[in-house]
């Protein structure tokens, strides 16, 4: 990056930011990793050290946005693996900012599933690997909601009994995805005209909404302060572990497939150790960790094929096959048209 | 110049070097990244551009602003409807009580600003703590919907920033001069002539200072409508902190915040005037 049109001392004052916002440079380890909080066992420093002997830094980033901010303004210098939703790894390779992988060094790419190598943004696994995927949908209490709520319009024209009673994602894409899925268009729609017909169904469906809430849906249904809400699958599953009466479903009009996955940065100066940690993550037993304690479904073959019976018969979501998982419409990176979502949600936000 | 001459500088030293270099700096920086592109994938291009600006005045976000504005306004309004009679009540208690009752109104202030409005969403939601006693008294009907309103959001700020407007209301009233009052009584007005002639203009600065404090911190605040409102409410704060955070529109983010600190600055301008105004006046009165 040169510096040009006397703009250097600006240059270098936004570094300085970007380097107080980018914790984890100039440290002594040996692999910088940024992750959502608890997305990972916590121990996993300890257990990548006894398994390489390698010294392991875990940052964390509380969402896609904050960690893309952070790279974007320190130009990915600081960190080795991100842990980025699949439109935002689609991005960042768009942008060059991704090393390719190194499949030699990364021989537990064989426990994935033959379906996780072919997603469509990155076939082959050539910059990306996934993490863990599902679906969103429809989370909801059996025993408050007459019947099965089967369609995004339960929610988002809700019965007179459930009016005030549910919630809904406020993150762009997936308050989005909601109205789009709705009308029965596509979760990657960029017409603007049908992107404000999804706006106006969506600015609607506020008027009967009890809140938006993207992290603590669960405990309303629990607590029964809200009777359906829309919800990430795996995190359906932390209602239904305290209550079993809260059930989750894919509406008919269908969901997103939402991939989490693992890139190398470009900048990195510890690309092996890097290809190193995404191996290991990838080995049967750890990634399993991830399916067994935050409930999300992970594409990894061998590591699926290793959890207890029990778990799928208390979560059932977690029992969907991949070959089902693969016909929901993956989240792409929406190029220009992003503009016109995020608009769309300030507009439904500030609606009154 | 003597050492006596420059040791008032010297002592304020430490505290403007620190204000300097932890607020003014970052807020330049900030500021100044209004004026330039935000690069296509977030982050900053640096060509210099107007059109941040010119985005504020957009309907869309001046909606927010005013609504913003509306509820900082209401907010300010009942804080001092409640403040006023609690800091003329803890003036007009014995001296040695006075220390005490200040206690009891500053008291919410040793928790934290984030649990305290936790315990509303404990106190207010539809299974909390309100709609359980209703329903232990006999009600039977639909629980109130309490949280996630505009009520909400507004009382959740009038009890976080009240303590505010009760010690600028109280230092003013506290410290009037008995014997105007006597003296309003002595020429033959009542109690009540006495307190809107005499008592209540002298005790307008304080009025103005605790509102506009509660104004400034409410039409910025951000936590209350996302944690009371259920994100069902924007205010501007929210607005700054999705450019920041989710839409990484950074300059768009900083112009917003050059605007909201604007206009605080414009009013606690108007209020230090007006202020300095009113002092002038009451000691022309009291002389």
């Amino acid at each position: 990056m040169e510096a040009k049109n006397g703009t250097v001392a600006l240059r270098a004052a936004a570094a300085v930011v970007a380097v107080s916002l980018s914790a984890g440079m100039a440290t002594a380890a040996d692999l910088v990793i940024s992750n959502w909080d608890g997305y990972m066992a916590k121990d996993i420093a300890e257990s990548f050290k006894a398994a390489t002997g390698l010294e392991l830094e875990v940052v964390n980033h509380a969402t896609n946005e904050e960690i893309m901010g952070k790279i974007m303004a320190g130009g990915g210098k600081g960190y080795d693996v991100v842990f980025v939703s699949s439109p935002f790894a689609e991005v960042l390779n768009a942008q060059g900012m991704l090393e390719p992988l190194d499949k030699s060094a990364v021989p537990n790419l064989a426990n994935l599933y033959p379906e996780a190598e072919k997603l469509a943004y990155d076939p082959g696994n050539q910059f990306s690997v996934p993490y863990t995927w599902g679906t969103t949908g429809l989370c909801y209490r059996s025993d408050k909601v007459s019947g099965t709520p089967d369609s995004w319009m339960n929610l988002l024209q809700p019965a007179d009994d459930l009016k005030g009673k549910t919630t809904m994602l406020a993150t762009d894409r997936w308050l989005m995805g909601a109205g789009l899925l709705g009308k029965g268009y596509s979760v990657n729609e960029t017409d603007p005209a049908k992107i404000n017909e999804a706006r106006d169904l969506l600015i609607e469906a506020k008027k009967t909404l009890l809140a938006y809430d993207d992290t603590t849906f669960y405990s309303k249904l629990v607590s029964g302060e809200a009777s359906l809400v829309h919800a990430w699958d795996g995190w359906c599953n932390y209602g239904i572990a305290e209550n079993k009466d809260i059930k989750f479903v894919v509406p008919k009009e269908g969901s997103d497939l939402w991939i989490d996955t693992m890139v190398v940065m470009k900048d990195s100066e510890h690309k092996d150790n890097a290809m190193k940690f995404i191996n290991f993550i990838l080995d049967a037993k750890n990634h399993a960790w991830a399916a067994e304690n935050i409930l999300y479904k992970v594409p990894n073959k061998a590591a699926m094929e290793s959890l207890p019976a029990s778990l799928g018969e208390q979560y059932p979501n977690m029992k969907m096959p991949p070959e089902e998982l693969v016909k929901y419409e993956l989240l792409r990176d929406l190029g220009p048209a992003q503009k016109d979502y995020s608009r769309a949600v300030s507009e439904i936000k500030a609606a009154n | 110049m003597s050492f006596n001459a420059a040791r008032p500088n010297l002592l304020a030293a430490p505290g403007v070097a620190w204000l300097v270099t932890f607020m003014v700096v970052p807020c330049l920086l900030v500021l100044s990244y209004a004026f330039f592109q935000r690069g296509v994938w977030g982050g900053i291009e640096y060509t210099f551009t107007l059109e941040n600006f010119a985005r504020v005045a957009d309907p869309l976000y001046a909606r927010i602003f005013l609504n913003s504005a509306r509820i900082a306004l209401t907010t300010t309004a009942i804080a001092i409807l409640i403040a006023y009679p609690a800091a003329y009540a803890i003036a007009r208690a014995p001296r040695t009580r006075q220390p005490i009752l200040l206690f009891f109104a500053v008291l919410p202030f040793w928790s934290n600003y984030l649990i305290r409005t936790y315990a509303w969403i404990v106190l207010l939601n539809r299974e909390g703590l309100i709609n359980n006693l209703l329903r232990s008294m006999g009600y039977t009907g639909e629980p109130l919907s309490l949280l996630y309103t505009e009520a909400a959001v507004i009382t959740g700020l009038v009890y976080n920033y009240l303590p505010f407007v009760i010690l600028a209301i109280y230092s003013t009233l506290s410290r009037l001069n008995p014997e105007l009052m006597e003296a309003s009584r002595d020429l033959g007005a009542g109690p009540v002539r006495t307190f809107l002639r005499v008592t209540l203009p002298l005790s307008l600065p304080g009025v103005a200072a605790g509102g506009v404090f509660v104004f400034v911190l409410s039409i910025g605040n951000f936590v209350t409508p996302a944690l009371l409102g259920g994100g069902r409410f924007q205010m501007v704060g929210n607005l700054v902190y999705d450019q920041f955070l989710t839409a990484n529109d950074w300059p768009f983010g900083a112009a917003l915040g050059a605007a909201l600190i604007v206009t605080m600055i414009v009013l606690l301008f108007v209020q230090a005037r007006a202020t300095a105004r009113a002092s002038g006046e009451s000691r022309e009165a009291q002389a």
